[in-house]
């Protein structure tokens, strides 16, 4: 259990998606410029993370990978589908974003209409794809994939309503010509990823 | 996600020209600079900071982003007349999917060492927003050749940002340029030390946002383009 909230904690603040590994950056810099949208979409990332990471967890151990064909019949066990992960994982993303999406629509129509055209996206958002990859590359368990998957949404939203806050009052503020919109929004994440190091001193 | 300005150019249809007519090579220098994918387009952003600490596995991804977007963009392109519109997504999705798994297995074959520092960036491709977006914006509405060739611009101007980036960083970082020392020992003995912060993530950051400075004060046009 201690492990699962090390592995919690670690995702929002320690490897923080946007600040540490940069992904969902596209996203992140397009649809942070007013708070109520950034909420919207960040609340769309934490769900068809927390969704599709498992999912895909179960392709891979009970599909991918060497010996996990074994269940079917016990002459398959030398099989290693793991090549097959691309394709597997962007499928499931893009299949459960589409269900989710009909779900959605059908039985809460208040929240389908806040997320609006977000659900789709989040197909090609880097970070949903990411924490698949980073669940197969660190050989985590079921437990833990969900707490991770669940830390990297939350990370994601911590961040793109953060930006999105710091870009509304922006709007004030004298910039050179050159450097508004994308180049100051850049170098203000950079300025959050230094803010956001500080944590990388917590022990777990 | 702004690919207007160089979707203008995807609605006119070319009559019979050269392979390198004057029209072809603009498609394939423009990416270069004025419609950058990174840093005019916004696209791609994600991995084109996380790989950029050295310049040797910056310039292998920049070779796997420009293979994978022009290859995708030929066969979308190629097969543009028979995807049926509302399951588009999908089929550009396994066509891309099958180039990266193929990129991916190329390097872990020959590259190893630089395939384990590119880790899960390799499989990101597939989300790359230059790849989806150049065949949204261009491939479906071009032929084949010129989808090719603005396959490779676009994934050279990546490649641009890329470099320079890992370049800068490598350099004030560890003082070096391509795993080779550049900065001399003599420049240690006076008391130089090298940036710790240009390895943190953060500097990325700071360094494109400096190079879109530079760039749009040079050239007026891209101000205020997003």
């Amino acid at each position: 259990m201690q492990n699962l909230i090390n592995i919690l904690i670690k995702t929002i603040f320690v490897e923080n998606v946007i600040f540490a590994f940069f992904l969902g950056m596209c996203s992140f810099l397009a649809v942070s410029k007013k708070i109520k949208t950034a909420f919207g979409l960040g609340l769309a990332v934490v769900f068809v993370m927390l969704l599709t990471t498992p999912l895909n967890y179960l392709i891979l151990r009970y599909m991918l990978q060497e010996g996990a064909l074994s269940w079917i019949h016990p002459s398959l066990a030398s099989v290693d589908l793991t090549f097959l992960s691309f394709i597997l994982f962007i499928s499931t993303i893009a299949g459960a974003v589409q269900l989710v999406e009909m779900v959605v629509e059908k039985f809460m129509p208040g929240l389908y209409n806040s997320l609006g055209i977000f659900l789709p996206l989040i197909t090609v958002n880097c970070s949903i794809l990411g924490a698949s990859l980073f669940m197969q590359e660190r050989e985590y368990n079921f437990a833990e994939t969900t707490a991770f998957s669940l830390g990297a949404g939350i990370g994601f939203f911590l961040a793109i309503v953060l930006l999105a806050a710091i870009r509304e009052r922006l709007r004030y503020s004298n910039i050179p010509a050159p450097l508004q919109g994308l180049g100051i929004a850049m170098i203000i994440t950079a300025l959050m990823g230094l803010a956001f190091l500080s944590f990388s001193g917590i022990q777990l | 996600m702004s690919t207007e300005t160089s979707a203008s150019l995807a609605t006119q249809e070319t009559k019979k020209e050269g392979l390198l007519s004057k029209k072809n090579i603009q498609i394939l220098r423009d990416p270069l600079d004025d419609t950058n994918p990174v840093t005019v387009q916004i696209l791609g952003v994600c991995s084109a900071l996380a790989v950029t600490v050295q310049v040797k596995p910056a310039l292998i991804m920049a070779l796997g982003v420009t293979v994978v977007t022009a290859f995708s963009n030929l066969i979308i392109s190629l097969i543009r007349n028979s995807i049926p519109n509302r399951i588009r997504i999908i089929v550009q999705l396994i066509v891309v999917a099958m180039l990266v798994t193929i990129v991916d297995q190329v390097l872990k074959a020959y590259l190893f060492d630089v395939s384990k520092k590119l880790s899960v960036f390799v499989g990101l491709i597939i989300t790359n927003c230059i790849v989806m977006g150049r065949l949204e914006a261009f491939a479906l509405a071009q032929k084949p050749w010129p989808s090719f060739l603005d396959g490779i611009g676009n994934g050279l101007g990546y490649g641009i940002i890329l470099v320079v980036v890992a370049f800068v960083r490598e350099l004030l970082g560890s003082g070096s340029v391509f795993g080779i020392k550049v900065v001399p020992q003599w420049l240690y003995d006076m008391g130089y030390v090298n940036n710790g912060l240009m390895m943190l993530p953060p500097a990325a950051l700071f360094l494109i946002g400096i190079y879109i400075w530079w760039q749009r004060s040079r050239n007026k046009n891209l101000i205020n383009a997003s």
